[in-house]
């Protein structure tokens, strides 16, 4: 049933106001976090509901050594290709962008397919593919066209799992991933017991969301509800995940903020080695990652990135993290947590 | 169903974020290429993720059509460009 915007606030405000207890939705898609921001979602809350934001940025999950692998490649002269929110995100050594300054040959594509062309060229190249399942299945096409990539992708559903499971993090409801879900369906949230509805990017959609988490909460209920029928199917895209099943392998994997979640990750098939980096340029990577060194930093990512601080409290928050210099992965990508914050002044 | 106008806006308004996606209209298949129509602006797109023909509506992210749209929702935003 469709409701308008209107009445939706108002069951809102009514639903929140009868189960009475505070009450925190997280939202686990980055851009669900900008969309919240950009429709003042936020100011539009009663006073016991608190939306958060969830590791569902790729970007700033990206663990900091993948970003250092990759920067290692390139300042060792190996061409490399992004895409154009992953230039800015600090390294301990340096970011993509500063090796690209520093003469190293760093490309930004915003479509895979310019990755394969750039390659017929620039013999060696290496793309960095990082994502949740939107992305992948683009990484697992350009792979079996010859694509040599380093995998920092990831798989969604485990995260969720090490949310749920960290007794720090208290959730009453997720708002689940749009375009994720489209490939990876509804079924799979089932296992997790807890109110969930999958929906779209608009203000309507972000309201229909809550409005039913709150009716799940005031049921006592914990169903997978979907308001993005538009695309999202219960079994989402079989093609696409056949792809993704077909290139990669599931293995542990390590988030920022979150640390090793197993089974987490996607590395590439040994069928495929010849495109995979870690194969290609073994011996690189591994002096790239023995020479590592930790930079010390007060940023507070990973705590954002698992709801439990708000970027404001992390005391680099606006003083010398901004989206011109930013310190960590949040406040690089426009749907970082302390990116939107920044820009949108989200209370 | 939410209408296909609001729907378009919606879409094309946010120009960011990783997940952004726009639906589009296939015009012609070539192989796993598909020209697409994205409310009057024709792009190629790869279709290798999905099963589609001529006339679908896909949603596409970052050069790849990653899912088949719902055909009434497709046909509402069909009736849509036509008005334009």
């Amino acid at each position: 049933m469709k409701l308008d915007k209107q009445k939706l606030l108002q069951s809102i405000q009514e639903k929140a106001k009868e189960i009475g207890r505070p009450l925190r939705l997280m939202e686990l898609c980055g851009t669900h976090s900008q969309s919240i921001a950009q429709h003042g979602i936020n100011s539009l809350m009663p006073k016991n509901v608190k939306l958060v934001s969830g590791p569902g940025c790729p970007v700033c999950v990206t663990d900091q050594t993948d970003v250092d692998v990759m920067v290692g490649l390139a300042l060792a002269g190996i061409p490399v290709a992004v895409y154009g929110d992953t230039m800015q995100v600090p390294g301990n050594l340096m970011s993509l962008e500063e090796a690209r300054r520093n003469g190293a040959d760093v490309n930004v594509v915003y479509d895979i397919t310019e990755a394969i062309k750039m390659s017929q060229e620039k013999t060696g190249l290496v793309f960095f593919g990082l994502g949740f399942e939107t992305t992948t299945g683009m990484t697992a096409w350009a792979i079996q066209q010859g694509l040599i990539v380093y995998s920092a992708h990831k798989i969604f559903p485990p995260a969720m799992s090490a949310l749920l499971a960290n007794k720090q993090i208290k959730v009453d409801g997720f708002i689940n991933p749009g375009h994720v879900s489209s490939i990876i369906g509804t079924k799979v949230y089932e296992q997790f017991k807890i109110p969930q509805v999958v929906t779209g990017f608009d203000g309507e959609g972000m309201l229909s969301a809550i409005e039913m988490l709150l009716t799940q909460i005031l049921e006592n209920k914990a169903i997978v509800q979907n308001v993005y029928t538009d695309l999202v199917k219960k079994d989402g895209n079989p093609k696409a995940r056949k792809l993704i099943a077909e290139v990669f392998e599931i293995s542990d994997a390590h988030w920022r903020g979150l640390g090793e979640i197993k089974k987490s990750g996607l590395k590439i098939r040994k069928k495929y080695k010849k495109c995979d980096a870690e194969f290609v340029y073994a011996e690189l990577i591994a002096k790239i990652k023995k020479e590592i060194k930790p930079k010390p930093s007060a940023c507070k990512c990973g705590l954002v990135l698992q709801g439990l601080i708000e970027s404001q409290e992390c005391p680099l928050f606006g003083k010398v993290c901004t989206p011109d210099n930013p310190q960590g992965a949040c406040m690089v990508s426009v749907e970082g947590s302390c990116n939107v914050e920044f820009r949108y002044n989200r209370k | 169903m939410r209408d296909a106008h609001f729907c378009i806006r919606s879409y094309l308004a946010d120009k960011n974020g990783m997940c952004l996606a726009i639906p589009g209209k296939i015009l012609k298949i070539k192989g796993e290429t598909a020209e697409i129509n994205f409310n009057g602006i024709r792009k190629e797109v790869n279709i290798a993720m999905v099963d589609v023909k001529i006339g679908d509506f896909v949603m596409v992210h970052a050069g790849f059509a990653i899912e088949k749209m719902v055909p009434d929702l497709a046909s509402e935003i069909q009736g849509y460009l036509d008005k334009k």
